[in-house]
């Protein structure tokens, strides 16, 4: 099969970019939470060409939306190219196979595989939750239908096999410190290509984490994307800070947010000034992931806000992308 | 032990609307540890319900009774002549209990009292909480003791998830979280190298998933079958 790809494990488009060294740009296009298309490609409008393959969510923040692979499919149709995440809250190992099995042949390459989070967050609450298997083993069943062409069962796959390059995320503020990094080192043994990980907006302690993924070698077995995103408004950061389980967002960083709309009395001017100090604050940290050892690019999360990653990955120094992902 | 609490006087009412004679059949296992179905709280139900009853103008005649172990026969028969002269019985036992008496006097209207929660152990006074699931294959011996099936609210079984945050679960700042405990435990015991393993999707026909289990041992059983 390898001989067929040139030496490439699939045929995405993002595994020819990380391969090649090139420092690679991910960004991230929520589904609506409709059944209107038109919204998935004004959002593909706005991401094309600033990123090397965009990630569909998969009922983000347990909030039922279109699904990530007909929405992924919208997206592809529009030029992207998508990584179509997977949540384990929602489908036990019959629902997700079948849906993989039909990702593929839409044309999908990229899978990021994902415990989810809670479903007690969602707007279904009374929901039955699923997690028959955990994100490693998702990973580890996507690799086997792949690399084994077989089904988590054992059952061999007749025909064509779905060839994802497989995704995992990772916490680096996450509890317990020290497991993380290990934790890592196991998605990366059950197979995971590529990781991206969650919002860094505390770099020392981010690259702490780096420093002991490279100590234990995981960097070379993995490519890792360091999560960035912009800040829109002083209320986002503090809601950043204060309620989101697992985001380390220092107090430096909401002052300056703060900071950003003093003395400005009108509000959509103070609006205005915060989120450019977003977009600098974005730009900063990128500049920073690229100089940390172990980190292969950057993710960037604009959710509802995609139109921030043009001029991002513009100031970042990252434009124009490689060819193949680059503006139709 | 398995953890149960009385259901809303109101909703044991609608369950028993209509009927003259009721019958209250604690249980004096699980439930009466728990203070939720015991001779005790039998009592006290029987006489809320009375007393209601009385006051709406529809006077229901209602005794008590209690069961040594309600999920067993042998138990259960020693109330026959008490549930004799009910209409409807209302048992303050586990959904077990309840099922087994459904069983045994089948001519009989059997309602529950109590919603069973969980298999769990009180961790302070007047506090329970969950540990065990049923899942039929158990994996304390690789997780310090601690089940990732019961009590991470994923049932991960790698490790903790993203949400893990200064001991607590993602869901809610009173829920500890399992990963942590377990690796807390493990590190304490020198034996994080357990979790460094991959642990392989479950097979979870041991648990509900495949059916409603029964357990055979035929070296118990007084005529066995299958063999010869
Ligand atoms: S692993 Fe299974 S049997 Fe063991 S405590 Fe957990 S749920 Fe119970
Ligand atoms: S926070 Fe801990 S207990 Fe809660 S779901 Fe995640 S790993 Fe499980």
């Amino acid at each position: 099969m390898s001989s067929a790809n040139n030496g490439f494990r699939t045929e995405s488009r993002l595994e020819r970019v990380l391969r090649s060294g090139t420092f690679a740009v991910t960004a991230e296009l929520g589904p609506p939470k409709n059944a209107d298309p038109a919204v998935i490609r004004q959002k593909a409008g706005l991401l094309r060409g600033w990123a090397d393959a965009v990630n569909i969510t998969d009922n983000q923040t347990a909030i039922v939306r279109m699904s990530s692979i007909a929405a992924g499919k919208l997206a592809f149709d529009e030029g992207l190219e998508p990584i179509i995440q997977m949540t384990c809250r929602d489908r036990n190992r019959l629902a997700m196979q079948a849906d993989i099995l039909g990702a593929y042949a839409l044309g999908l390459r990229n899978l990021l595989c994902l415990t989810g989070d809670h479903h007690s967050f969602g707007n279904h609450p009374q929901a039955k939750n699923v997690h028959d298997l955990d994100s490693t083993q998702l990973i580890q069943m996507v690799v086997g239908l792949r690399d084994h062409a077989a089904f988590q069962s054992g059952e061999e796959i007749k025909g064509v096999a779905p060839r994802f390059f497989v995704g995992a995320a990772e916490n680096p503020f996450a509890d317990p410190a020290d497991f993380r990094p290990l934790r890592l080192g196991k998605k990366a043994r059950a197979g995971a290509d590529f990781v991206q990980t969650q919002l860094v907006y505390n770099v020392p302690r981010f690259r702490e984490f780096m420093a002991r993924v490279c100590d234990l070698g995981v960097d070379k077995q993995i490519y890792l994307l360091a999560g960035v995103g912009p800040l829109k408004s002083l209320g986002a950061a503090k809601y950043m800070r204060d309620k989101v389980p697992g985001l380390d967002v220092p107090n430096e960083i909401v002052e300056r947010m703060e900071a950003a709309g003093k003395g400005i009395d009108e509000k959509k001017a103070k609006a205005e000034a915060a989120k450019r100090v977003g977009i600098d604050i974005c730009v900063e940290l990128i500049q920073q992931m690229r100089e940390i050892p172990g980190v292969a690019g950057v993710h960037i999360m604009a959710i509802e806000w995609e139109e921030a990653v043009e001029e991002i990955v513009t100031r970042a120094g990252l434009a124009p992308r490689p060819n193949g992902s680059a503006a139709k | 032990m398995i953890v149960a609490e009385q259901k809303p006087l109101e909703e044991i009412r609608n369950l028993i609307r209509g009927a003259e004679k009721v019958l209250v059949v604690g249980c004096g296992t699980c439930v009466t540890v728990c203070f939720s179905g015991g001779e005790k709280e039998a009592g006290i139900l029987a006489s809320a319900v009375r007393m209601a009853s009385r006051v709406d103008g529809r006077p229901q005649q209602v005794t008590h009774a209690v069961v040594q172990r309600q999920c067993e026969w042998e138990y259960i028969d020693a109330v026959r002549d008490q549930v004799r002269e009910a209409d409807l019985i209302v048992s303050l036992g586990c959904g077990v209990g309840v099922q087994a008496l459904a069983e045994r006097f089948p001519e009989k209207i059997v309602v529950p009292g109590l919603n069973t929660a969980f298999m769990g152990m009180p961790v302070e006074q007047g506090v329970w909480s969950e540990r065990c699931q049923a899942c039929g294959n158990c994996l304390l011996g690789l997780t310090g003791g601690v089940c990732p099936i019961a009590r991470c609210s994923k049932q991960l079984l790698n490790g903790p998830c993203g949400g893990s945050v200064d001991g607590h679960c993602e869901i809610n700042a009173d829920t500890d979280c399992a990963w942590q405990l377990i690796y807390d435990r493990l590190k304490a015991q020198g034996r994080l190298d357990l979790l460094l393993e991959i642990q392989p999707a479950k097979d979870w026909r041991t648990s509900r998933d495949g059916g409603p289990r029964k357990i055979v041992r035929e070296d118990l059983r007084l005529n066995p079958t299958g063999s010869d």
